[in-house]
């Protein structure tokens, strides 16, 4: 009887947050639809891809992240680093880019490792291992300069200006592909491969992954070292939104990852959620912004507003969620 | 017939932790296709044993040999990979994951690194109905109770490994229904040839589940005998190595108290717990409370501590109306209340005995005013001699004690307070004969030292032994008060429980 009970029952439980999401972000496009004209269209939903293209990919990385229970404060000083690093390179030294770009990834997924093997082995609390490595690498953003070192680089100005045409005279960016690939990547990997399924084990509860003879030293490492590799990543795809290199891009960016990562409905306790709503928390995000641009009269700080109010809803949803399941 | 190769054997097993010699020259055996039952009270080295050969504790001294050939696990997954499959009284899966998923993970069917989903759901449905179980493999494993989460738990370890299953207390938290399946989950194991290891402190389901059992007592071998040739009172005087005296001397009912009212309660009651109730609690009366789980015993307790404010009714102490609002307002009328849940509730692992047991009066002075460390080491000294706790170190740290010899720990720690009222929830649950009987004593010597008690306990036997008023409790009401006169039997009070009125 139970059986057939669930197996009626509309839509699972564990798929509520990532609705409750998609609804909010259709609710807010009618919302800007009907209040301002010329906002309807495909575009501006594309334009948030394009605008936000950087922060999916870090996002992405901090879903692993998160999902396992841990935290990576990290990621926003280590997309400053790679700027920074990417732009050194070719403006200053002359680098080509094809040998910029795999360096630089390379850099950030080793400080993910070596953030990652520091949390596991001397059993310290991600938050602060994540936030030493903040210090640290938006620190060395400024040995490397403390002012703005724009890029000229052909292959860099080409990869920012071209567009990638889509039927009906819509464009996105080849940034917004390379965040789209990361994504699916990243969801296959969760959901198809036993890295994984380490990954929700270990969120669920790390003793009894353990006892289960799961990798968990190796998953816990993992994930730090794919959020490191995405924010570099992150940091690559930002050099290419604004030619240059700065110790001071990607301020806070960090908790605009956590923040959407939370609004797509992943646990912060680790074990629960989607890398679709992942993307979901990003275009929510994305709209807020466009929501407020298109206002024209508000400041941009309303954006923080309406996250802070957002990411508190979703909390306290999550709460409530976790509650019920409980009883 | 001819008796089977031991499947397993370990012998002259010897294993020391700092200060603590934990096993010493132990033997074991487990035959193919047999339950057998590990024996002994609290702290006898039921648990060493398990952990040793599962690979957790290296050992000092002594073999093992599975199949014939001689073994040293490094850690559980070794363990697991020979052949030997451990599944702990607390369900050690990821709640989050999916029934399939939990019995699968880390061995997901796969190809070309993918994980075939479909083909790890029908596999895992197919090993559920081999032991009889129907549920929706793609569910989430919190969806399903304890029990159905213990039972995912047994088919993950025949999956991986059918040859040595080891169960350690997996019934203590289920109830009867329960048990009985997980039995006949055990039963049809047992014929296909498992060798089955199970730790339980009831002895009415090791008696009805198994052949062979092995008792430890303080870390030695006390023997290996076959579950019918030995009778309950041997099996009990051989783990706790003393004659049961010691235990009759309980035996006698206790007298009625004619003293004076300490607690009066008065259409107490709290919506969605408990209904309002009405019971009087006299000077070093025990009181007992009797029903079901969840019937409401752990809910007065509550009220008449504080924890949980009143919606209805009064409460006098001394014939003086008060109010208790706050556990606080409670413990300054002298009013300690030791919980059924030690180790979420009560102790702190990482601290030492001694600073366990003045938690509590230390609580009560206030930050302000310390408790001198000479002052300190007198109550801590005399209270692990009268409890005899073990091992009697102060400095000890809890989580390395048994559970018994915690939860005397838990009781000195009220006691030091020098209640006139002493709430007491399932003192004995997950402990040994030994320590049980102890408790019991001690209940029994507090009451006649004018201390009132109210005592909470799911074994009848035992409420029936102390207590000189019964009050029987069910579907959150109080439906009856009985005197522990010679008419009451545990027959009566359970009959009582069942249909809610005394018969």
């Amino acid at each position: 009887m139970s059986v057939l009970v669930t197996r009626r029952r509309a839509v699972p439980r564990k798929y509520v947050p990532v609705l409750v999401t998609a609804c909010l972000f259709v609710a807010m496009f009618a919302a800007g639809g009907v209040r301002y004209d010329s906002f309807a269209t495909g575009q501006v939903v594309l334009n948030v891809f394009i605008d936000n293209a950087f922060l999916l990919v870090v996002a992405v990385g901090m879903t692993f992240v998160i999902l396992t229970g841990g935290i990576d404060l990290s990621v926003g000083a280590v997309v400053a680093l790679s700027t920074m690093i990417s732009a050194s390179l070719v403006t200053d030294q002359g680098w080509p880019s094809a040998a910029v770009i795999p360096l630089v990834l390379a850099i950030g997924a080793a400080l993910g490792w070596a953030m990652g093997c520091i949390i596991h082995y001397f059993e310290i609390q991600p938050f602060i291992v994540t936030l030493a490595g903040m210090f640290l690498a938006r620190g060395l953003c400024y040995t490397i300069g403390t002012d703005s070192i724009s890029i000229t680089d052909e292959t860099y100005t080409a990869l920012a200006q071209a567009r990638v045409d889509l039927p009906g005279g819509m464009f996105v960016s080849p940034s917004v592909v390379i965040a789209l690939v990361v994504v699916l990547v990243a969801a296959y990997v969760l959901h198809y491969t036993r890295l994984g399924r380490n990954v929700y084990a270990t969120g669920g509860s790390e003793q009894s992954a353990l006892l289960m003879g799961l990798p968990v030293a190796r998953t816990k490492i993992a994930v730090y070292t794919i959020s490191g590799f995405c924010s570099a990543l992150g940091g690559v795809l930002l050099s290419l939104y604004m030619l240059s290199g700065y110790g001071l891009h990607a301020v806070g960016m960090e908790l605009d990852a956590i923040a959407a990562v939370v609004i797509g409905g992943t646990l912060l306790t680790g074990g629960s959620g989607y890398l679709l709503g992942t993307v979901l928390g990003v275009l929510v995000l994305g709209l807020i912004q466009t929501i407020i641009s298109f206002e024209g009269t508000l400041s941009s700080w309303w954006t923080k507003i309406f996250i802070g109010l957002l990411l508190l809803v979703f909390i306290l949803l999550q709460r409530l969620i976790s509650v019920r399941r409980r009883t | 017939m001819t008796a089977p190769t031991p499947i397993l054997r370990m012998s002259g097993i010897s294993k020391e932790f700092p200060g603590v010699k934990a096993l010493s020259g132990v033997d074991f055996r487990l035959l193919p296709g047999e339950v057998h039952a590990l024996m002994g009270e609290n702290g006898a080295g039921k648990s060493t044993l398990i952990k040793v050969l599962t690979g957790v504790h290296d050992i000092d001294a002594g073999e093992i040999e599975l199949g014939g050939r001689k073994v040293a696990f490094a850690d559980p997954s070794a363990a697991q990979q020979a052949g030997i499959s451990t599944v702990y009284q607390e369900v050690n899966l990821c709640t989050n994951l999916s029934v399939a998923e939990n019995i699968f993970i880390g061995r997901e069917p796969r190809r070309l690194g993918r994980i075939q989903w479909g083909r790890m759901r029908r596999r895992a449905a197919e090993l559920l109905a081999r032991l009889e179980l129907d549920i929706d493999v793609s569910a989430p494993l919190s969806s399903y109770s304890l029990a159905m989460q213990q039972m995912v738990a047994i088919a993950r370890a025949v999956d991986i490994s059918a040859r040595v299953l080891i169960l350690d207390e997996p019934t203590s938290s289920l109830d009867t229904g329960e048990v009985a399946q997980l039995f006949r989950v055990m039963r049809k194991l047992k014929e296909e040839g498992i060798a089955i290891l199970f730790v339980s402190h009831f002895l009415d389901q090791v008696y009805e589940i198994s052949d062979r059992m092995t008792i430890l007592r303080n870390g030695r071998l006390v023997g290996e005998h076959l579950t019918s040739e030995l009778g309950q009172v041997e099996l009990v005087g051989k783990m706790i190595g003393r004659e049961l005296a010691d235990l009759e001397k309980l035996e006698g009912k206790p007298l009625a108290r004619e003293t004076e009212t300490l607690v009066e309660a008065e259409d107490l009651g709290r919506a969605g717990a408990v209904e309002p109730f009405t019971l009087t609690i006299h000077e070093g009366e025990v009181v007992g409370l009797a029903g079901l789980l969840g019937s409401g015993r752990t809910e007065i307790a509550r009220l008449l501590f504080g924890a949980d404010h009143a919606g209805t009714g009064s409460l006098k102490i001394d014939g003086r109306p008060v109010s208790l609002r706050t556990p606080r307002a409670a413990m300054n009328h002298r009013i300690a209340f030791c919980s059924e849940n030690r180790r979420a509730e009560g102790l702190i692992p990482d601290l030492t005995v001694r600073e366990n047991l003045i938690l509590a009066l230390q609580a009560a002075r206030g930050w302000s005013r310390p408790i001198p460390r000479r002052k300190q080491d007198e109550l801590v000294e005399k209270y692990i001699s009268v409890l005899k706790i073990s091992p009697a170190d102060p400095e000890q740290l809890i989580r390395n004690l048994s559970g018994g010899n915690q939860q005397k720990v838990m009781l000195a720690r009220w006691l030091i307070l020098e209640p006139r009222l002493l709430i007491l929830d399932e003192p004995t649950r997950g402990i040994d004969v030994g320590a049980k009987a102890e408790i019991q004593r001690l209940v029994a010597s507090l009451s006649d030292g004018g201390m009132a008690v109210l005592f909470i306990s799911a074994e009848l036997e035992e409420v029936l032994r102390l207590s000189h008023k019964i009050g029987v409790l069910r579907d959150r009401r109080l439906v009856a008060e009985l005197d522990n006169d010679d008419d009451l039997t545990t027959d009566v009070l359970m009959e009582t429980i069942a249909s809610g009125a005394r018969a």
